[in-house]
């Protein structure tokens, strides 16, 4: 295990570099999420003010 | 016929609604895929003969990289699309690519400069292939900086596309950039004519990887497309339909 992590020598570079890749990874998913969330929640919003007004 | 399917996915109603039901068939064969790729690139896959175990930076660098044009060309191609035939879906793709793009683009920077460390002795050179690279990242940032720049959605959709169009001429540059100039970086393995030069075991994981981040960004852009749509198509009727107001004016 310890080698495995150790990497040959390259943990110090690998390592971030996956770690960099992770937090990419799951920030896209994040913000993806978030972007169709508040624009749902801006279309329910204005579909129920225009029916308040009709 | 084929003009059926295209008129059927230029349809906002139909293109929401099917996005919705494709997600998840992108996302869990992307999850799958990179899971599989991860344990053939850092377990299964020998060390290589020059760089050790070093070399397994590309199981990450190479998708990122992979992405950073793919998803331009996807973004400047969408962007064609919406000026020529006005539609709203295509604007609506060609929207949602920028932040992934930028995103992967810097990602593949950053792998790259922590692979070149140890590789080539410097975390940065100004050579074709790294310059070419950074010139991508900033034509994503101009998309983002024009289309906040202006207010008007459509007028941003439009000015925002001619500069997506006009930026591709850099895709070719950043893939041959490695062919036609002297660069410190390595010439393609596998995305070129004939066969890829690595043993299986190692580039079966690539393999596995360039899927995966594949099948990812499509299930990403399905997500982000859908709410690009709603904030074009906010008068709309089938919008209420699709959020499931109509019954009771909220959601």
């Amino acid at each position: 295990m310890l080698k495995f992590l150790a990497m040959g020598g390259y943990a110090r570079y690998l390592w971030p570099c996956y770690a960099l890749t992770a937090a990419v990874v799951g920030l896209n998913i994040r913000w993806a999420l978030r972007s169709l969330r508040a624009a749902q929640a801006q279309a329910r919003r204005r579909i129920a003010s225009v029916r308040a007004v009709s | 016929m084929a003009w059926v399917w295209f008129h059927r996915f230029g349809s906002p109603p139909h293109f929401y609604r099917l996005a919705t039901r494709l997600t998840p068939r992108f996302a869990w064969p992307a999850a799958l895929l990179c899971l599989s790729g991860l344990i053939g690139g850092l377990v299964l896959a020998p060390p290589d003969y020059q760089q050790g175990d070093g070399f397994r930076i590309i199981y990450v660098h190479a998708p990122a990289a992979w992405l950073s044009l793919m998803v331009y060309v996807v973004m400047a191609a969408s962007a064609a699309v919406g000026l020529i035939w006005r539609m709203t879906v295509a604007y609506a793709v060609s929207a949602s690519c920028a932040v992934i793009g930028a995103s992967f683009t810097a990602l593949a920077l950053a792998t790259g400069m922590l692979w070149g460390r140890p590789m080539w002795g410097t975390y940065w050179e100004w050579d074709p292939r790294l310059t070419s690279e950074l010139l991508l990242l900033f034509l994503y940032l101009g998309y983002l900086g024009l289309r906040n720049a202006i207010d008007d959605i459509g007028r941003a959709d439009r000015a925002s596309a001619v500069l997506a169009i006009v930026g591709v001429v850099n895709v070719p540059i950043i893939h041959y950039s490695v062919i036609w100039w002297n660069s410190l970086h390595q010439a393609p393995s596998v995305m070129k004519f004939g066969r890829p030069t690595m043993p299986a075991a190692m580039l079966v994981p690539l393999l596995l990887m360039l899927a995966g981040f594949t099948a990812y960004f499509v299930a990403l852009l399905l997500i982000r497309a859908r709410g690009e749509l709603l904030r074009r198509e906010r008068n709309a009727r089938w919008v209420a339909e699709a959020l499931g107001a109509t019954a009771t004016g909220q959601g």
